[in-house]
């Protein structure tokens, strides 16, 4: 072994093992750099743990409601006052007429709970029900005329005042100036609870109820918009994924390089960027007003999913095909090379072995796309879609397509415009709901990827 | 409805076409199959092709030319004195349509026989009535003018109809006809539906430039139309934007301009150096590992929906800038009135550009060459030196390109301005003002009770001009740089 | 075989890098085998070896160049006079900039060629002021034999120089910092034949004030510029000595293998 030591410079030199002043400078500049990055790495992420927490802390709530089970005597003379139990007289009886059932089931339920209160007027006391209550009541006889005369324990919503002060939102400071409920209702509202008939409980109603007026939040739910997305990502997907494998297939594989192609290159990627209201106002112009007005096209109407669907496969479009032609891209020339090798013409080529090939990045492609188009509102508030109350379930398939509907992320958007905060808990709630839609499409699109991910 | 039989006709005329030449193609060579040009069922799709594609293509030329006429022959139907004060023929049209469709249902429904929806007068019956038990509401009570014309629209639609029937199938028959007679063992089958798949992926690659036509087109004739009733010097010039929906409005749009370059500023100011950096410290010195977990962690901010983001900043962010810097907040200055704000907005339109702008830059920073990286090291440089001074440099356009795209997503982006930023449209420096953006109003103007031919409404096709020229500007710039950038590299 | 290289090591050479017991890993692959060299100062070392030998790989850890890559691993000392550059004390930004480098493909920055040539002056400090660094950049530039060619377009890309402009130019660039030792990595084989001429003629005249070490897929090319060569295989280093011995009279069967062309 050499000794290094035998072999001394000559001339005096800086040693390498002393850092000279200069380079400590420069090692702390090179220190606050590599600092400013992991700052923004940080507070990147930090946001996104905020938001997250925020939306969960936040929306959580909205599963769960406040129920308050009463026993209602469902009196003949009220409801049935011939007891033919002829469906069309019980049908007259109006949700007013069981107004006086339900007060008498509460002052019963005070009196047999041995709570007490100042609050007797039937009126009053039916604040702190929700005022779907009576609504309730009048189907479920409607549907079992037979329970007529018999008493029935009903679970109803407790109004959206005794939810919120349940659930930490209403205080009885707040209620001062409120006319909906008062601080002795809350009294009340406390015995009840010590006895077990006002209960917090996960309310399967808010994912796949419909929504409710603006006066009911404790009655709305999501479900009807759920359908609404539905709807218009069967469009997308029925639309978009044929229009743009084809395009991305002319692109990838036939196309000459000529002015047309470049132009079709050029629209892509700028409608890739064009904001998506725009696209909102392509709806409202061309496809409401052109085709559902000028054509007289009926099912092109207002707030229609079939029109949202439209929209947003024109949105979606430049997504999948830049994914598409990647995946198309990623299929080795040799493949085609052998294929054309045999005799097969460029079409069966492209079709027989190209696509199968690329099929799992297309998909990956389209689901991302999906989910984008999933999650986009600002193109629905300007066909409609946002300020129609979703309260009915479309009646058939067809139907779906083109009765007037909302849409998860519209429904959101309009609960975040009502005026009482019992819908912003609901907005919340709704966006998890969204989330975890959106979640479960990424997941599937990486384990796809995962899957069936070849290296060539 | 008859639109949707007459396709199912003509797509059964084609299944028909396709049973019928692929039989004769096999029968005229006596069942052996090698004898043929092509595979069989290529002489089938080819016959079935010649059948449905130019019936198929009537059938839609002929309804945008029916429409055309039946409107225009029965606008001329309507008397100069049904048009009421402040309405126009268009307008009535619509009622038109409206009536007609109405009785259609009636008559769907069962509550007219078409014999009676034809003969209806206003004297005689309650229009208004029997249209409302089918769930047609109508405003008013049925001008008979209207009712006349409403009558004579159902009447050309229907024997349109009944003409374009005829013309659809025949067109279909002579196409089956003659697929059939070319059908022939030398017939080159599988040339001709190749020709056709490749007309069918050019129209389908064409669908791109059609919506940015469809695009161009809705803003234009619209935005002609707004300029026909309120002036477009005054639309450019006027620094006032107060609409009044009873008239009188004054629309300029330079204070909404103002709102959005405002937003997209601050948006900028918190995405660009958060998202560079983020970038630089991914690409250049995090471990694989902290790559791995960070960049998807980030990339998950660009899958969140815009409107969480609207929510974020109107439920979350503004309540919390409002106490700091509102009245008896933290910092006790009183700049901020209320929780939507340019801030507001701005800030979390920034959370939401930082993964855009970090992945973008990410790719470009990626694309530098390792030799360049290496030059700068060998030289004895530190890394941060490296990046300052040779890498960022070269990535210069590059990231001009990614920020410049940026900017055209936060200039374009509406649900977080329609929920964070306000409504009231001012030109004010103070960044806790409320302030309101070119699509955001873009929004409140065609979602009003606006009367759609108001300039009120109207004016939202110009402000959707004005973005999507901006922002295409942007857009071609940005990816022209990028372009150009890439290929530097290449 | 270890024996050969010290019976040939001429004792009127200054060491000036000196290797012992250098074992490199790229994750648990093994790219250098224990090896020791000592490379003299003002003299050219060439490495020569097949490809995927470890002859770059050794190169570039003589100024930790390899610590931009995570999975790789040094072990054993590499001392430049007397110092072991793998010391935790050690600043590799001080190291480089005594131990410069030349890449395979000449990477001017997309500065001016004035620029290029100032960075690593400027990064370093060397110059007190403008006036200065235009000296060190004459001078750098003049070393690396094209100040004649740029000299009045100083302020044009770098960019835009010939293939063998380009590499002069990194040599001027690299020489720009002062460094003591200069090590090439292959730097002609993104070049033609002329273009390779001029830098080789330049290395020859670099001897005079570096260590140069130059890593050489050429043979010829080693046989032309250098005093000293080491053969590398497969991660060994098989022979080292001096350059005319090696190439007249290789002692191991391996090398004579590839001097000869059976392998390679």
């Amino acid at each position: 072994m050499t000794d290094a030591s035998n072999a001394a410079p000559l001339r005096e030199k800086k040693s390498l093992l002393v850092v000279d002043a200069r380079t400590k400078k420069r090692n702390a500049a090179e220190a606050r750099f590599k600092m400013y990055g992991i700052i923004a790495i940080t507070l990147g992420l930090l946001f996104l743990a905020v938001l997250l927490t925020t939306i969960i802390s936040r929306g959580t709530g909205a599963f769960t409601q406040t129920f308050i089970s009463v026993p209602v005597e469902l009196r003949e003379d009220k409801l049935d006052k011939k007891g033919n139990r002829n469906l069309e007289d019980i049908k007259k009886v109006s949700t007013f007429g069981y107004n006086p059932l339900l007060g008498d089931a509460l002052s019963a339920v005070i009196a047999e709970g041995g709570f007490t209160t100042e609050i007797t007027k039937s009126k009053e006391l039916r604040k702190l029900l929700s005022s779907s209550a009576v609504g309730q009541m009048r189907a479920y006889v409607i549907e079992n005329t037979d329970q007529i005369g018999q008493t029935v324990t009903f679970d109803f919503f407790a109004s959206s005042r005794v939810d919120g002060y349940i659930k930490g939102r209403v205080t009885r400071e707040d209620l001062a100036r409120d006319k909906n409920l008062s601080a002795e209702h809350l009294d009340l509202v406390d015995q009840m609870i010590e006895a077990g008939v006002v209960r917090k409980k996960f309310n399967p109603s808010f994912i796949f109820g419909a929504d409710a007026s603006e006066s009911r939040p404790e009655q709305a739910g999501l479900g009807v918009s759920m359908l609404g997305s539905l709807f218009m990502m069967l469009v997308v997907l029925f639309l978009a994924l044929p229009i743009g494998v084809a395009a991305s297939i002319y692109l990838e594989e036939f196309a000459p390089k000529n002015r047309l192609t470049d132009l079709i290159e050029v629209n892509i990627s700028n409608l890739a960027a064009v904001p998506s209201i725009v696209f909102g106002i392509l709806g409202l112009a061309f496809f409401i007003q052109f085709c559902g007005g000028y054509l007289g096209i009926a099912a092109m109407k207002a707030s229609a999913p079939l029109v949202g669907g439209l929209v947003l496969t024109l949105m979606t479009l430049p997504t999948i095909i830049i994914s598409t032609r990647a995946a198309l891209k990623a299929v080795p020339p040799s493949i085609r090379d052998a294929a054309l090798g045999v005799g097969a013409s460029k079409m069966q080529t492209v079709f027989h072995h190209v696509l199968p090939l690329a099929a799992p990045g297309i998909l990956t492609g389209t689901i991302i796309g999906l989910a984008q188009a999933l999650g986009e509102t600002a193109p629905l508030l300007l066909i409609g879609m946002v300020g129609y109350i979703a309260s009915n379930y479309p009646d058939s398939v067809l139907s779906g397509f083109t009765d007037p509907n909302s849409a998860m992320p519209a429904q959101i958007f309009e609960w975040a415009k009502r005026a009482d905060p019992a819908f912003y808990e609901r907005a919340w709630g709704g966006i998890i709901i969204l989330l975890v839609f959106l979640m479960t499409m990424n997941i599937i699109a990486i384990l796809l990827r995962r899957r069936f991910e070849r290296r060539w | 409805m008859s639109g949707i039989v007459l396709l199912l006709i003509v797509l059964g005329l084609g299944a028909l076409a396709f049973i019928l030449a692929r039989g004769k193609a096999l029968s005229s060579v006596g069942g052996d199959q090698r004898a043929l040009h092509s595979r069989p069922h290529y002489y089938g799709f080819s016959a079935s092709i010649l059948t449905i594609a130019p019936a198929v293509a009537l059938m839609v030329v002929w309804g945008f030319g029916q429409s055309t006429l039946v409107q225009s022959s029965v606008a001329e139907l309507i008397p100069a004195s049904a048009i009421a004060e402040g309405q126009t023929v268009g307008l009535l049209m619509g009622d038109v349509q409206r009536i007609a469709n109405g009785l259609d249902t009636a008559v769907a429904e069962g509550a007219l026989s078409s014999d009676a929806a034809a003969t209806l007068s206003t004297g005689a019956d309650d229009i208004r009535g029997i249209l409302g038990s089918v769930g047609v509401a109508l405003g008013a009570d049925v001008d008979p003018a209207i009712l006349k014309a409403a009558q004579s629209y159902r009447a050309m639609q229907s024997s349109g109809a009944t003409l374009r029937m005829i013309a659809v199938i025949g067109v279909a028959l002579l196409g089956l006809t003659y697929g059939f007679m070319q059908t022939s063992a030398t017939y080159r089958a599988r040339n001709s539906v190749e020709r056709s798949m490749r007309w069918t992926l050019i129209a389908a690659a064409s669908v791109a430039v059609f919506t940015t036509l469809g695009i161009v087109f809705s803003v234009i004739f619209n935005t002609i139309e707004f300029f026909q009733l309120y002036p477009a010097k005054d639309f450019f010039l006027s620094l006032t934007w107060s609409p009044s929906f009873g008239g009188g409005s004054e629309l300029g749009v330079f204070p909404l301009l103002w709102g959005t370059l405002y937003i997209s500023l601050i948006a900028l100011m918190v995405a660009v150096p958060t998202g560079l950096f983020s970038a630089i410290y991914l690409s250049e010195y995090a471990s694989p590992k902290v790559r791995a977990f960070a960049k998807p962690l980030l990339e998950v901010l660009a899958g969140i929906p815009t409107i969480v983001y609207g929510l974020f900043a109107l439920l979350t962010v503004g309540p919390l800038l409002v106490n700091v810097f509102g009245d008896g907040g933290i910092l006790g200055v009183n700049w901020m009135q209320g929780g939507t704000a340019v801030m507001t907005a701005g800030l979390v339109m920034g959370i939401m550009l930082i993964p855009f702008v970090s992945s973008l830059s990410d790719d470009i920073i990626n694309a530098v060459p390792q030799a360049l990286r290496d030059g700068s090291l060998g030289l004895g440089a530190t890394p941060s030196e490296t990046i300052r001074q040779v890498v960022i440099p070269a990535a210069l356009p590059g990231i001009v390109g990614a920020i410049l795209l940026a900017a055209s997503r936060a200039i374009g982006e509406t649900m977080i301005v329609v929920l964070g930023a306000g409504a009231a449209a001012r030109l004010s420096m103070n960044p806790f003002d409320a302030m309101t953006t070119v699509t955001a109003k873009i929004v409140s103007q065609l979602t009003g009770d606006a009367d759609f031919a108001s300039p009120e409404a109207l004016v939202a096709f110009a402000l959707a001009m004005t973005l999507f020229v901006i922002t295409l500007g942007l857009n071609v710039i940005a990816l022209g740089i990028v372009r150009k950038y890439r290929e530097q590299y290449e | 075989m270890d024996d050969l290289r010290y019976m040939e090591m001429p004792v009127d050479q200054d060491t000036k890098i000196s290797a012992s017991n250098v074992q490199i890993y790229y994750g648990d692959n093994q790219a250098i085998k224990d090896v020791n060299v000592e490379i003299a100062d003002k003299t050219v070392t060439a490495f020569i070896g097949p490809s995927g030998c470890g002859k770059s790989t050794f190169l570039r850890c003589l100024n930790r160049m390899n610590d931009t890559i995570d999975i790789c691993r040094v072990e054993g000392t590499i001392k430049i006079d007397g110092d072991d550059i793998y010391d935790n004390a050690v600043d590799p930004v001080q190291l480089r900039a005594k131990v410069g480098m030349v890449f395979q493909k000449p990477n001017p920055f997309p500065k001016s060629i004035y620029d290029n040539v100032a960075y690593g002056p400027k990064v370093h400090g060397l110059a007190k002021s403008k006036a200065d660094l235009d000296v060190i950049v004459e001078k750098a530039l003049r070393r690396g034999a094209i100040w004649d060619e740029v000299k009045d377009r100083l302020h044009a890309p770098g960019t835009g120089l010939s293939g063998g402009q380009q590499q002069r130019l990194c040599i001027a660039r690299a020489v720009a910092t002062e460094p003591e030792v200069l090590l090439m990595d292959e730097p002609c084989s993104a070049l033609d034949p002329i273009a390779t001429a001029q830098v080789e003629e330049l290395i020859d005249e670099l001897r005079q004030s570096y260590s140069l070490v130059i890593v050489t897929h050429s043979m010829q090319q080693a046989a032309r510029v250098s005093q000293r060569t080491a053969f590398f295989h497969l991660g060994n280093l098989v022979e080292f000595g001096d350059t005319s011995q090696i190439f007249t009279n290789p002692q191991d069967s391996r090398t004579e293998s590839y001097i000869t062309g059976r392998i390679g």
